[in-house]
């Protein structure tokens, strides 16, 4: 199974050139689009939605098509796909507090400043 | 076969079948590197992200010419020097020796070029006042995160140049192997990676309208 695997993973290098470079015009396209997206008229947190997720899909492209993740030890790959989202899921809890700094301490200093 | 005889390495066909995840070890090392790094990335944006939402006076002072612009060209630049990577990589396996040391040597190319624009940009953005401290249109703690950010990304791509040129050379003069290319175009994707979520949330959020 891993030297199947092995060998698959070698076999990508020698695939048709043109998937590739389809992979590499549609990263370029969805690039493009996020600087469209700079521009329109829409609220902060729905830009950076969008961003995100038009970033998450070129990284999974690159990752899967580049850096051929795809074709390593299926354990390997769940391993680093856990690892991976667990850490950024873990770095969300910072988010509580940053909206606590924006909504709470400006009125916070205010009560203090006509004490 | 004794514990000892494993030790001492005598037996290298042993040791690589029990390899973890039956990856070569470098290939398993740098993807451990890149998942550590990859952390470290997601760290600084999350705190930029963090300091930007808490913040009511943020800044958003990149105008389309020339801070857009540079950042779409640094873009191309940088998604089109995966692509040579790839090209490298891919002849290097296919035995194409030659054709190997000019990609890899077009993408460090590439990367100078990258470095280049970003330092041209910094010396821009520096000549308008911007600090680490402080900067002429708010929240003094821009400057901060805009260099801390897209310096540790800068820092990497630098790194990058200089490793890619050291293993095209050795490879080359026969002292490294396509594998070792492989490996090197791991760490030159995840740059490129980076980047895509560099440009979007340090750059894209901040355009001036």
């Amino acid at each position: 199974m891993n030297l199947t695997r092995q060998a698959g993973a070698a076999a990508e290098y020698s695939d048709k050139l043109g998937k590739y470079l389809i992979v590499y015009v549609v990263i370029l396209a969805i690039a493009g689009l996020q600087f469209v997206i700079a521009y329109q008229r829409i609220d902060v947190s729905a830009m950076l939605f969008r961003m995100l997720l038009l970033a998450i899909v070129e990284a999974v492209l690159a990752v899967v098509f580049f850096m051929h993740l795809g074709s390593e030890n299926r354990t390997f790959v769940t391993w680093v796909a856990i690892v991976t989202i667990f850490v950024f899921a873990a770095l969300q809890y910072s988010w509580t507090d940053s909206n606590r700094m924006e909504r709470l301490s400006p009125p916070a200093n205010n009560v203090g400043a006509s004490q | 076969m004794s514990q000892s005889d494993l030790a001492m390495g005598s037996h290298p066909v042993v040791l690589e079948r029990s390899s973890p995840f039956a990856i070569p070890t470098k290939k398993l090392a740098m993807w451990l590197f890149i998942i550590a790094d990859a952390a470290t990335f997601a760290g600084c944006l999350v705190a930029y992200g963090f300091l930007r939402n808490g913040s009511l006076n943020w800044p958003t002072p990149f105008k389309f010419y020339p801070t857009v612009v540079n950042a779409m060209v640094m873009t191309f630049i940088l998604v089109t020097s995966s692509l040579t990577m790839f090209l490298g990589v891919r002849a290097g396996k296919t035995g194409d020796r030659p054709a190997a040391v000019r990609w890899v040597l077009i993408t460090a190319l590439g990367g100078l070029i990258f470095a280049f624009l970003h330092l041209r940009e910094w010396m821009g953005l520096i000549g308008e006042g911007v600090r680490l401290y402080k900067n002429p249109w708010g929240n003094n703690l821009f400057g901060a995160v805009f260099f801390s950010i897209t310096g540790l990304h800068l820092t990497h791509v630098t790194v990058g140049v200089i490793v890619l040129i050291v293993v095209a050379l050795r490879y080359k003069g026969g002292r490294s192997d396509a594998d070792d290319l492989e490996i090197t175009g791991l760490y030159w994707h995840f740059v490129d990676l980076v980047w895509m979520f560099v440009v979007p949330l340090v750059y894209l959020l901040n355009v001036s309208k």
